[in-house]
């Protein structure tokens, strides 16, 4: 079982983004789990949410308190909520960042796992034209969990996005390249300080 | 045939209600339920369904329109949490004296105050005497299965009372779960026409329903209303292994999981069971004789039954999803007790208040409340109820 934990800020599409995982894990034929974590909901409150991905059925139904993957998809976070509360040692880290690797590294000085970086502000604005962070984020996630191969995942994501957007073919367009440029940039920026091979 | 799909509780409970095609919905939004009045009238725009579909202004409205419709000898259904069912009280006892088989989608939410939108049982546990049937559904697989049972359930000319379906709110109704859809055909097939033996809109034999009764027939009718939830017991079983038979799920009135030789024992319902039954594997794998019974059916309450399972259990922890403040525990900590009482056996029981208002459980507090059981065996002395999971 594989258990991710997302750090987002409302109305910025984490939840949609667990929901989006969960149905591409579906796809791929494994049991799944997405949820929000409801608190008091207003634009800009960090919020949480949350996805489970098993072979087999999933029953429990509480939150993840040591996942094994946790998104970060506001990195202003970091000054207000410890977002590697209960990460494994064997776990990964994904911020959504466009500061330098040293200064993200020198947020988590206590984390044994690895820690990736995505500027998928970036990437959305360049590709979709806003920043929408959800499509790059759901691609470098996908990557990270290995749950599908990169052809799989992207044959998928171009039928679920052509199912959603049939009449307007440059947005499809446009949400594909946000999937691959993800894909091929999301950069884990600890292996050296821990001198493992890549 | 059934197709794999994954849906969020809410979703699953419209899917059933597109399926059933209701004659009539009426509805107030309120969080977390809004979603299952939002996606029928979806489908009612889309032309799936040809339900009418009734925007009321409140839920106490709600209710009474689902009142005259039934009474009128059609299939009426409405959903609410929280707030919206305490509002809907005085209707729900003229529903079910009423002898209307009105089914209810409940998605189960904490009262105020404080106010709160997560989940709790407080809601469905306040009308737990105002004589609706009560089943409570652990996942989003098993709310759509009890919706698909609940009309024929309420329907049967030996019951004729309305149901409730419950689900945890946020924590199935909101989460996307893998799921087992049936097709449209067979579900149909199952849950059937609805011809009322009688009804108002009947212009061959006048009825009344509703009126005043003199202290001379009211207790008259309220035993009547006894006697349809005692038949209750039988219509729910049957339409359950009818359902086992077609469909291929199987459900009783509570599931006991790996209770054969269950040393010690938790009772609980609705979405915690699944959380439950992991420390139970777990507990299980170290050799320890450890239960659970996840109770389905509440109302009727399967005393007997229930006392059956628990023979042979030393110790008992029952979990109240919501707190009776008699100063003695949650609803379902009386009436397991109660079930107990005078029968062989005689388990040591404490009743666990949890969740309240959404707080998480968590496996590992179904291994601090079994470590308290091992204690009770062991001759430890616990309170009669007790907070888990709360802080001071």
């Amino acid at each position: 079982m594989i258990e991710i934990r997302w750090h987002g800020r409302g109305g910025q599409g984490a939840k949609t983004a667990a929901l989006l995982l969960a149905d591409a894990a579906f796809e791929t034929g494994l049991h799944v789990q997405g949820f929000p974590e409801y608190g008091p909901e207003r634009m800009g409150a960090p919020i949480t949410a949350y996805n489970r991905l098993s072979d087999g059925p999933i029953r429990i139904h509480s939150n993840i308190y040591n996942p094994d993957l946790v998104v970060v998809v506001d990195e202003t976070l970091l000054k207000s909520v410890d977002v590697a509360a209960g990460l494994k040692d064997t776990g990964k880290l994904l911020v959504n960042t466009n500061s330098d690797p040293e200064s993200v590294l020198r947020s988590f000085p206590g984390v044994k796992g690895d820690i990736w970086v995505i500027d998928a502000m970036d990437i959305s604005i360049r590709t979709i034209g806003r920043n929408l962070p959800n499509t790059p984020l759901l691609s470098a996630v996908v990557r990270l969990t290995g749950i599908m191969g990169e052809e799989a995942f992207f044959k998928n994501m171009e039928k679920a996005f052509g199912e959603k957007f049939a009449r307007k073919r440059e947005v499809i367009e446009g949400n594909m390249r946000a999937v691959k440029e993800a894909w091929a940039s999301v950069l884990q920026i600890n292996e050296q300080a821990r001198g493992k091979d890549v | 045939m059934s197709r794999k799909d994954r849906m969020s509780g809410n979703q699953a409970v419209a899917t059933a209600i597109r399926q059933i095609n209701p004659d009539v919905i009426a509805a107030f939004p309120i969080t977390p339920s809004t979603e299952i009045p939002q996606y029928v009238s979806s489908f009612k725009a889309e032309g799936l369904i040809d339900t009418e579909f009734i925007a009321v202004e409140s839920e106490h409205s709600a209710m009474s329109a689902c009142i005259g419709a039934s009474a009128a000898g059609v299939r009426a259904m409405t959903a609410t949490s929280s707030a919206g069912m305490a509002l809907m009280y005085e209707l729900l006892y003229v529903a079910a004296s009423d002898r209307l088989p009105i089914v209810m989608a409940a998605v189960n939410r904490a009262l105020t105050g404080p106010i709160n939108i997560n989940a709790d049982h407080s809601d469905s546990m306040g009308a737990r005497d105002s004589g609706w049937i009560q089943i409570y559904s652990e996942n989003a697989q098993e709310a759509y299965d009890n919706m698909l049972m609940a009309h024929r359930i309420a329907e049967h000319p030996d019951v004729l009372l309305p149901v409730m379906i419950c689900q945890d709110g946020f924590i199935t109704s909101h989460a996307i779960e893998n799921i087992i859809i049936e097709d449209d055909e067979p579900v149909r097939a199952f849950v059937g026409e609805y011809n009322p033996p009688k009804h108002l809109l009947n212009p061959s034999e006048s009825l009344g329903v509703g009126p005043y009764s003199v202290s001379a027939f009211y207790m008259e009718m309220k035993r009547k209303q006894f006697e349809a939830m005692n038949s209750a017991r039988a219509v729910i079983s049957d339409v359950s292994k009818d359902f086992g038979a077609r469909i291929g799920r199987r459900y009783g009135m509570f599931e006991a999981y790996r209770m054969e030789d269950a040393e010690m024992a938790v009772l609980l319902m609705s979405s915690s069971a699944g959380t439950g039954k992991d420390a139970v594997d777990a507990l299980r794998a170290k050799g320890v004789k450890a239960g659970l019974v996840k109770l389905r059916v509440f109302r009727p309450f399967p005393a007997k039954e229930l006392a059956d399972v628990f023979r042979g259990v030393k110790a008992l922890g029952i979990m109240d999803k919501s707190d009776g403040f008699s100063g003695n525990g949650g609803p379902l900590g009386a009436e397991v007790r109660a079930a107990l009482c005078g029968r062989p056996g005689g388990a040591k029981t404490c009743n666990y208040v949890f969740g309240l208002g959404g707080r998480d459980i968590r496996v590992d507090d179904f291994h601090v409340i079994f470590g308290e059981l091992k204690g009770m065996i062991d001759g430890k002395q616990l309170p009669d109820c007790r907070y888990i999971g709360v802080r001071g």
